[in-house]
């Protein structure tokens, strides 16, 4: 075996004995000193875990946290350097770990965080100008047809638990003073059983979460996968029947998230 | 590839022999509204592979009124894969959009078998790694049509199949390549005290005319359970970047200055993140350090 596979190997290994081949000048035990790189692999990786999900850690404690993320860490190791989207994984993870299970919200909790974090850091794309979206919208002929393209930062998201309302009672700066009273006030109003859907997205340089109704999370899912509107509604209505196009296409025009419409009709008419 | 070029004046390759600090989220508003005076900003080149947002969208405006130093901690140079040519493609894209004054990365692996680590993990020092990190250095600069610096490590352990030292090593790295060094003085002092040598006699041994720029961190101290607590050998320093900068290392600081006149100077914290102007603070205590040496080459000419 190579030097870097067995120390690689020992890395992940707390009670592994270091790796041949390591020396100290003083002719110390080297296991100490291993222990240092050891260490270092485990804190920075659960650190970058814990700056990606701070409600999910909110909701369970830092050490509950800590040792969660850290067998997630040792069967997940990082496969690129760019830690930004570490923790792909991690809901999935939370779902499958017998220990949260009494917090069945967690997964989905740390799901909505890592759509966050990706709509924080998603490519900017300049959305189509309202003069432009109000033509094509008021075109009962060709607009059933348009298929819309959405800002990548933009994700819907359905949950069969409070989750926004939940993440929205954790962004500290809504409280001003007593915030643990006020955390734990806000909580206790939340029914996590209560389904919720949400909308994640990036307006300007700001990643906003709002509560949404399912038809319109069903209506934003539809149209990402490339669905066109007039089906995209239909599905909407089939979902939820109080489905509002009106409010949710306001919605998504005054956020400025629809960046492309592609018209069938005129091509061939 | 959605990047775009930033415009650049007629590239002077080379960082101000001033003082800079790495360019931490917390400080972005602060340096726009207060353009401190300050020589140049250092980034991690993995923090910014991301797409868009705003990580970009302040590292754009910033750049547009400071120098800037790239610095990779993720490409494994030290590592005994092949070079990740993806990671390759992602720091040309960076180094494209940002056009940097330098580029560097560290003696080090990271990566193995296709796992990342984040951390700077050591290697041995023999001819069979001296190849293979030349190998890799070569295509590094190759790829990204550019000289790069190479940073010195802070280690912990060392090995027994090593046969060179790690100023041999280095020298021979820079004399193959052609790359420069990157010159860490706090890794130089806790490298120094956790393998017993004379820090001077390392700065002393190092290619002076190779270093394009100096670090300074803080270490925090552990202690060595297996060594003999009488003995100065249980002192264990790690190379932490979440302290002030030791009396030590400034020391050890000014020392390099001596030897090798000023250089581009980069406070380095990446943990603990303090205020702003604490950080200035000590980006100041370098420049003053400097301009000492500067005013003594002066008077010397």
């Amino acid at each position: 075996m190579s030097t870097a596979q067995n120390f690689a190997d020992a890395l992940l290994d707390r009670d592994a004995e270091p790796p041949p081949g390591l020396s100290t000048w003083n002719g110390s035990d080297p296991a100490h000193r291993f222990s240092v790189y050891r260490n270092n692999v485990m804190v920075s990786l659960i650190d970058a875990l814990a700056d990606s999900y701070p409600v999910t850690q909110a909701l369970v404690g830092e050490s509950f946290f800590r040792a969660m993320a850290r067998l997630f860490v040792i069967a997940n190791l990082p496969r690129s350097p760019v830690l930004a989207w570490y923790g792909e994984g991690f809901g999935d993870f939370i779902g499958d770990f017998p220990p949260a299970s009494s917090v069945p919200y967690l997964a989905d909790m740390a799901r909505l965080e890592l759509a966050r974090v990706r709509a924080y850091h998603a490519a900017d794309v300049v959305p189509l100008t309202v003069t432009a979206l109000s033509k094509l919208l008021t075109d009962t002929q060709r607009l059933p047809d348009v298929r819309f393209s959405l800002h990548p930062s933009l994700h819907a998201f359905r949950s069969a638990y409070a989750v926004i309302s939940l993440w929205r009672a954790h962004q500290a700066q809504s409280w001003t003073e007593n915030q643990d009273d006020a955390l734990e006030t806000a909580l206790a109003e939340i029914d996590p059983a209560q389904p919720e859907d949400g909308l994640v997205l990036r307006s300007g340089l700001d990643v906003t979460i709002l509560a949404i109704t399912p038809g319109a999370a069903e209506f934003i899912l539809a149209l990402q996968q490339g669905i066109r509107f007039g089906d995209a509604t239909a599905h909407a209505v089939t979902i939820d029947t109080n489905f509002d196009l009106t409010a949710t296409l306001g919605h998504l025009l005054q956020a400025g998230t629809i960046t492309h419409a592609e018209s069938f009709l005129h091509v061939g008419a | 590839m959605p990047f775009t070029r930033h415009v650049v004046a007629d590239a002077c390759v080379a960082l101000p022999v001033r003082s800079g600090i790495g360019l931490k989220p917390e400080h972005f508003h602060e340096i726009l509204d207060t353009r401190p005076d300050l020589g140049f900003f250092e980034i991690h080149a993995e923090n910014y592979m991301v797409d868009g947002g705003p990580f970009h969208h302040y590292l754009g405006r910033i750049r547009e009124h400071y120098a800037l130093s790239i610095h990779g901690v993720g490409l494994s140079i030290g590592g005994e894969s092949t070079l990740d040519e993806t990671h390759l493609d992602r720091l040309a894209a960076l180094l494209d959009r940002y056009q940097p004054e330098s580029f560097s990365e560290h003696l080090a692996w990271s990566s193995h078998g296709g796992r990342f680590f984040n951390d700077l993990l050591p290697l041995p020092y023999h001819q069979g790694t001296l190849t293979r990190v030349c190998e890799h250095i070569h295509r590094t600069q190759e790829r990204l049509k550019r000289s790069m610096l190479l940073e010195n490590p802070a280690t912990y352990l060392e090995f027994s199949a090593s046969t060179m030292s790690e100023t041999d090593f280095i020298a021979e790295i820079i004399r193959r390549t052609g790359c420069g060094l990157l010159l860490d003085v706090n890794n130089v002092y806790v490298s120094c005290i956790n393998h017993h040598r004379d820090a001077h006699a390392y700065l002393r041994a190092i290619p002076a005319t190779a270093v394009g720029e100096i670090h300074l961190a803080g270490f925090t101290r552990n202690v060595d359970p297996h060594a003999d607590p009488h003995d100065d050998g249980a002192a264990l320093l790690i190379d932490s970047h979440g302290t002030p900068i030791d009396q030590a290392v400034w020391n050890l600081y000014e020392f390099t200055l001596d030897l090798l006149g000023p250089i581009p100077t980069l406070i380095e914290r990446d943990n603990d993140i303090p205020t702003l102007p604490a950080l200035l603070g000590e980006a100041q205590q370098a420049e003053r350090l400097m301009q000492i040496r500067h005013a003594k080459l002066h008077t010397a000419s």
